[in-house]
């Protein structure tokens, strides 16, 4: 019942190639065409409505592109079970009767199969992952009750168990406070340790330059793409944010890009 | 002691009661999913929508109540894929589109009754139920077809939580998300079709919803949120039909204003409780 295509390992963990995506007539992505090698770390940045959860649902196999190809170690992404994506936090709903424990434990439905229940081995994948994002103390409380960091853990925890190589995350530092994504950060730290690679859409251009290996500029089109000394450039940064971008003097500069509307 | 005992001396009144309690358990666990995804206004137009097909048998067979079951499931299956679908295609607005097929059907329901003799009477017993009137050949039927459904439930458990849960998360797990979608409209149309004769057509989302919505107010947990529906929902089948019957009103008000007062008390204790 359940796909679990063979990783052929020689090729690139993501391979997209010439992706468009078109809403309702209007292009959210255009001619997006890029890989990645297995344990990068990757920020795309970019102003509000570029793409990037468009390009997340794409590279996920949930939205199928236009036109183009995405592959995951050499095959369509909806042959994989190894791919989490990490949705907003505004897009939850943080009332449902689940307890942190019930969350993570859904990551282990693909590897369980229809109609099986949990074994004792998927309890211990959870419990590990529960563990290795500090939450196990957290695991029988309802979903609801915890902090904004403590719910972004949650589905790093969720993706854990799943054994996703491949996690793309949709802000997760949108809305925390410093010590939280500091926290989250260092987590990332860990999970380059076990070689998964992360995809983190951002709007922190200062955590984007210092904590990822290479950044993507991201508005509709991939404008730079590279590590993050050569994409931090004012003519980039122009070409993704035009207007809302000012440049002080002394070649600082603010990008007014602040929080996306809540839905 | 007699007070209680005195009605259940009538068969009818023991079938019902069999019947209103099998039907609040089905109810309530199937309802859990319909207030947690946010279902409540397909389920009553499900419910409504299959009246046509309720009236369809009844004419066609003369007016018999017992094949009318299968005339009630058949269209309620159909009408509950068909929702799906248009609501999934349609540039309308999900709801707007359910509420033209509800109420265009319903009426289509009706004008088929008007056409008998004694329209008011099996009007109202489609649209109100008569619990009182179950044969023992539909206590089976209710039996067999909430037991199957329940065993569905059960059987596909942690696919229904992470499908209504997190619908992103159940396509990157490469779930027959399409599949299971079906699947559960399907089973809350077998499970309106099943409890068409408790309480009717008009007063059915409020088993859907009542009981599930009370338990909801009382637990954070899905499995415990089940049982409690399923509790609230048969004590509000048995102390309805005891009400019903020493009050002389119709049983099917009766359930529903049961599960109403529990819904109620539930709704007051937790803002008493949130203000200590």
């Amino acid at each position: 019942m359940y796909p679990h295509t063979h990783h052929e390992l020689n090729k690139p963990i993501l391979d997209v190639q010439r992706i468009s995506v078109r809403y309702n007539g209007r292009l959210a992505l255009e001619d997006v065409t890029f890989h990645l090698h297995a344990g990068e770390r990757i920020a795309v940045v970019g102003p509000n409505g570029a793409g990037k959860s468009t390009l997340f649902k794409v590279v996920a196999g949930v939205l199928p592109p236009s036109t183009g190809e995405v592959n995951i170690f050499g095959s369509r992404p909806r042959s994989h079970v190894c791919i989490a994506y990490i949705p907003q936090r505004s897009q939850v709903d943080w009332n449902f009767p689940v307890s942190v424990a019930d969350v993570v434990m859904m990551g282990r439905s693909a590897k369980l199969g229809l109609l099986n229940w949990p074994h004792k081995r998927d309890w211990e994948y959870v419990h590990r992952a529960l563990e290795i994002v500090e939450l196990s103390d957290l695991a029988q409380r309802q979903i609801g009750q915890l902090s904004g960091g403590q719910q972004q853990r949650m589905f790093i925890a969720r993706a854990l168990a799943q054994e996703a190589e491949l996690m793309l995350m949709d802000e997760p530092l949108s809305g925390l406070d410093t010590p939280s994504q500091e926290g989250l950060l260092n987590l990332l730290d860990t999970l380059r340790n076990q070689n998964v690679t992360v995809m983190v859409a951002t709007h922190d251009l200062d955590q984007a330059t210092r904590h990822f290996d290479r950044i993507m500029l991201l508005n509709h089109r991939i404008i730079a793409f590279d590590v993050p000394q050569n994409v931090m450039h004012t003519d980039h940064l122009l070409q993704a944010y035009g207007g809302r971008l000012k440049i002080a003097s002394g070649g600082t500069m603010l990008v007014d890009d602040c929080c996306p509307p809540e839905s | 002691m007699s007070f209680l005992l005195e009605p259940l001396q009538y068969e009818f009144m023991q079938r019902g009661m069999i019947a209103a309690i099998l039907v609040g358990i089905l109810c309530a666990v199937i309802g859990t999913y319909v207030v947690l995804r946010g279902m409540a206004f397909f389920g009553d137009a499900l419910a409504h929508t299959i009246l046509p097909g309720i009236a369809l048998g009844y004419l066609l067979t003369g007016g018999a109540r017992e094949p009318l079951f299968w005339w009630a499931l058949g269209t309620a299956v159909v009408a509950a894929l068909g929702i799906g679908a248009i609501s999934k295609n349609s540039e309308l607005k999900e709801d707007t589109a359910i509420g033209i097929i509800f109420a265009g059907m319903f009426a289509l329901g009706i004008a088929l009754i008007s056409t008998v003799r004694s329209y008011a009477v099996d009007l109202s017993h489609f649209l109100f139920g008569d619990v009182l009137s179950v044969s023992t050949q539909s206590l089976w039927l209710i039996l067999i077809f909430g037991l199957a459904v329940l065993l569905v439930v059960f059987a596909l458990y942690k696919e229904f939580l992470t499908l209504s849960f997190d619908p992103i998360l159940a396509t990157t797990l490469r779930l027959p998300v399409g599949l299971l979608n079906n699947l559960l409209l399907a089973l809350i149309a077998v499970t309106v079709a099943v409890s068409l004769q408790t309480v009717g057509v008009a007063l059915m989302v409020a088993m859907l919803v009542t009981p599930a919505a009370t338990a909801y107010l009382l637990t954070r947990r899905l499995f415990r949120m089940m049982l409690l529906a399923a509790v609230f929902a048969s004590l509000s089948g048995v102390i309805g039909l005891y009400l019903s019957y020493y009050l002389s009103i119709a049983s099917g008000a009766a359930i529903v204003l049961t599960a109403t007062f529990f819904f109620l008390l539930a709704f007051v204790w937790k803002k008493v409780k949130e203000r200590q």
